[in-house]
């Protein structure tokens, strides 16, 4: 019986921590994503691959129910499909009951592919184009107003359509964060929000006033910032009520909640620092019942949770290509996923974990993507076991905004699959071929 | 190669260089490579030694010792 | 020793003594003077050249622990590690950037029967450097006036509202007095640089540096206070030899900071007394200081005391501290053998 090989490697001892002692973060083996074993997956649907969880979807979006729905009488989550539209993804908080946030025309056909109703979709965003929002009036989703421009030319449309739009505002506030999102949406301090809500107020024969939205940032870490813009939310659909005698049916506190990823530069790691969305929850909703509407006045709140709903329900599994050395004798690790696939690398440091049992030596390595370019860095210095070519490691909480900002670029990308509630693995996205990426092209005839 | 003759090898794989003051810690089979190189074994009779203890591939060690060598040269730790 | 004082055995942080010095050895020293416990003592450190690792005659051994980067979760296997091996009774963390996931931690520690006495992440958040002035405007505490800088165009509001000099604050540490713009725009990039957004932007106060070590009990009240005025201070702006005064206004201070926070535990406020007879206070550490051993060389053992309320022990009242003590600081060569760095550096302990 031979021993177990580890490359040789000898490290200077210097004043700073040993990376010999205790387990660390990180380092403990991840050998099965739910139940299923990496090595299997790994051989079955190759690498990299991206594994989603079903069951920790389904359990995202439960304890966001009863985050809200246990503190407010009514609650209703619309799930965010910039964050991961994925159609399985959605489909499964579809199921749950979840209601679709879309920012784009191709968005909003995927929601209504999906089956959600037109009256369950809130559409959102700056760039809504005029056949974008006559599609949104035919099938009866909320238009989220971003601009005068774009109520203007709504006013415009809405003249020759046989039914009212229904609208709801987007309103920019100070909640406290810096910096404050005031791109987007009708600025409340200044007026602009007002003279807006006037105005459709006086158009109410052509459109429907139903809804206020704000939307104050991403990954917010301050759950009081989400009080403040409740409760002048509230007071603006009070005054709504009061002034005009337009009652305000919802108010939409939009998403920007936190996953427990670790952002670059934080000094303390995601899990000990972000904060519950429990406290979220309280903030909002302490804010909504302490606004002063009477019991039988309480709007519906809607939130537009993404990242918080499927961060975590999502893997990356991916293999050690080489290791080398740099000039200045740091270690490199090249592996087989890179930015293109993984680009929340660039705001996150990702956990990035071992998949089978090493010794306790480590070492700190740069960890780059198989691209060739200079800007495909996955991590400046992360500690990790001694590994070998064909390595397997397991990159956590990649499921918001991967499998949508993903780039085809140098390499094809990979399968994406969903492990469902009994351990059954399906392919949701097979992985891209040449043929795929090539069928849009066309050649001119001097060029065949 | 051989290993500097001041550099002194602990059984724990622990390595001091007297000539710079510097320290090292080495894991199991950097220590075995360097236990037998301070012995005056010659390179491919060290290899040889490793491929029979441990369970590794002739060519995953040859590129693995040059990276030693590296470390080693990197760290002033050879003679010559 | 004294055979009728019960074993004790106490981890504590912040061994490193060196010219900018954690108050870990201090506190070993107050806790071995203990009138209440015989206590052995097991240092945590978090890198392999903290003085007090190799002072075997104040610390049994010493382990090392992982940065508080790495989270809670690879510090409660560390400490948990630890406690099999020496059954600790009451951990002391000394650094603040540590204090977040030791508290964190207590109730699970507790669980384990280690005890500590710590400051509420609440109470952490209000006397941030970032929240200082909020906190003094809502206890009626004169804190300098400052401002969050989140860039180069705050600045002249910030001169404007502050006046010149203007102190230029790091998130985390650092400081610069600037007096022109141009130095202030630089002192910024750097700041920012290095310890991120936002920078503060803080009025300037000229005065006399005093600090007062403090204990608090956690429902209000203050069992200690010793105000120490610095007399010589090094380029590093630490206090290199001081001496206790006496001044109703600095106790009566404290007090009033306990009874606002209902403080618990080891405190440290830094004060500047203007030639007005004005106290600011400058900043608040949420620990004792490193010079906390001229309190006990002044009659208040505020660390031994530190361990009976960790322990849930009844405090008896503190006399009044001597004034007049003083303390200078002088750095004094170890010599050990390289055989202990090794090991320190390569296996974590010693």
């Amino acid at each position: 019986m031979k021993l177990p090989y580890e490359r040789p490697h000898i490290r200077k001892l210097t004043a700073g921590p040993p990376s010999k002692f205790g387990p660390r973060p990180g380092q403990q083996p991840v050998t099965e994503l739910d139940g299923v074993p990496v090595t299997a997956l790994a051989a079955r649907y190759g690498s990299p691959l991206f594994v989603l969880s079903e069951r920790q979807l389904r359990r995202n979006y439960q304890a966001a129910v009863r985050a809200f729905g246990t503190r407010y009488p009514q609650v209703q989550l619309a799930w965010s499909y910039k964050t991961n539209y994925l159609n399985a993804v959605c489909r499964v908080f579809h199921q749950e009951g979840a209601w679709a946030e879309v920012v784009s025309g191709f968005e909003l056909e995927k929601a209504l592919g999906n089956g959600v109703p037109g009256h369950q979709i809130l559409f959102n965003g700056p760039g809504k184009r005029r056949a974008d929002l006559l599609r949104a009036a035919e099938v009866d989703a909320v238009i989220h107003l971003d601009h005068a421009d774009e109520l203007h030319l709504l006013l415009e449309l809405a003249a020759g359509l046989p039914q009212r739009p229904r609208v709801a505002l987007r309103i920019n506030l100070d909640a406290g964060t810096f910096p404050q999102w005031d791109r987007f949406g009708f600025n409340l301090e200044n007026g602009q929000a007002w003279q807006a809500i006037e105005r459709l107020a006086a158009a109410a024969d052509r459109v429907e006033l139903i809804g206020l939205h704000c939307h104050i940032g991403t990954f917010v870490l301050q759950p009081a910032a989400y009080g403040v813009a409740a409760g002048k939310l509230a007071a603006l659909a009070q005054r709504c009520a009061r002034e005009l005698q337009a009652p305000i049916q919802y108010l939409d506190l939009g998403g920007g909640f936190p996953s427990t990823n670790t952002l670059k530069g934080a000094y303390l790691p995601g899990p000990d620092t972000v904060p519950p969305l429990d406290d979220y929850a309280e903030a909002i909703t302490q804010a909504l019942l302490g606004a002063g509407f009477r019991p039988d006045e309480l709007p519906l709140l809607i939130l537009e949770a993404g990242r918080v709903l499927v961060d975590d329900a999502g893997s990356l599994l991916g293999s050690v290509l080489a290791t080398k050395r740099l000039a200045d004798g740091r270690r490199a690790t090249i592996v087989d996923f890179g930015v293109n696939l993984l680009f929340t690398s660039y705001w996150y440091d990702h956990l990035i974990s071992p998949t089978r049992d090493y010794s306790p030596q480590t070492e700190t390595t740069v960890l780059y993507g198989p691209l060739c370019m200079n800007i495909d860095v996955l991590r400046e210095a992360v500690s990790l076991p001694l590994l070998a070519p064909g390595d397997l490691l397991v990159v956590h909480k990649v499921g918001a905004y991967n499998m949508s900002q993903w780039q085809q670029f140098i390499t094809l990308r990979p399968n994406v699959v969903l492990i469902d509630m009994q351990g059954e693995v399906h392919v949701v996205r097979e992985a891209e071929t040449l043929a795929y990426l090539q069928q849009l092209e066309k050649v001119p005839g001097h060029l065949r | 190669m051989k290993l500097k003759p001041t550099i002194a090898l602990s059984a724990a794989g622990l390595l001091f260089n007297p000539a710079t003051g510097d320290s090292f810690s080495a894991n199991p089979v950097a220590l075995e490579i360097l236990g037998l190189l301070r012995e005056d074994a010659a390179p491919e009779a060290a290899k040889t030694a490793v491929l029979a203890r441990y369970e590794v591939e002739a060519h995953q060690l040859d590129k693995d010792w040059d990276d030693l060598v590296a470390q080693l040269r990197q760290h002033d730790l050879l003679d010559s | 020793m004294n055979p009728a004082r019960p074993r004790l055995t106490v981890a504590l942080t912040g061994l490193n003594a060196v010219d900018s010095p954690g108050p870990g050895v201090a506190v070993a020293r107050a806790l071995r003077e203990s009138p209440a416990y015989d206590v052995r003592l097991i240092g945590l450190s978090y890198e392999a050249l903290e003085p007090g690792i190799y002072l075997p005659d104040l610390f049994a051994r010493s382990y090392q622990l992982p940065y508080p980067s790495a989270g809670t979760a690879a510090l409660r296997t560390r400490l948990l590690e630890i406690h099999e091996r020496e059954q600790l009774d009451v951990i002391i963390p000394n650094f603040d950037a540590e204090l977040y996931n030791f508290g964190r931690l207590a109730p699970e520690l507790a669980a384990h029967g280690i005890h500590t006495f710590l400051p509420t992440a609440a109470q952490l958040e209000m006397r941030d450097k970032l929240n200082l002035a909020a906190f003094g405007a809502e206890h009626g505490l004169q804190v300098p006036a400052d401002m969050r800088l989140f860039g180069v165009a705050d600045i002249p509001k910030a001169a404007a509202q502050l006046g010149w000099p203007l102190v230029l604050k790091g998130r985390y540490y650092d400081a610069t007095v600037c007096h022109t713009p141009a130095q202030a725009e630089q002192a910024f990039w750097q700041l920012q640089a290095r310890w991120g957004a936002p920078v503060l932007a803080q009025q300037f106060v000229a005065g006399q540096e005093i600090n007062v070590a403090g204990l608090a009990d956690g429902r209000g009240g203050l069992l200690s206070a010793v105000p120490m005025r610095k007399l010589f201070i090094t380029d590093k702006g630490k206090a290199w030899a001081g001496i206790t005064i006496a001044d109703d206004a600095l106790p009566a201070l404290a007090r009033r900071f306990a009874a606002a926070t209902r403080w618990r535990g080891g405190f440290e406020l830094e004060l500047m007394r203007t030639a007005a007879g004005e106290l600011f206070i400058m900043e608040i550490n949420p620990r004792f200081p490193a010079w906390i051993y001229l309190a006990v060389g002044a009659g208040h053992n505020q660390p031994a005391a530190l361990l009976q309320l960790a322990r849930g022990e009844a405090v008896s009242d503190f006399n009044e501290y001597a004034v007049g003590k003083m303390f200078v600081r002088y750095a004094w060569d170890l010599v050990v053998d390289n055989a202990d760095f090794q090991q320190m550096a390569s296996v974590g302990e010693l």
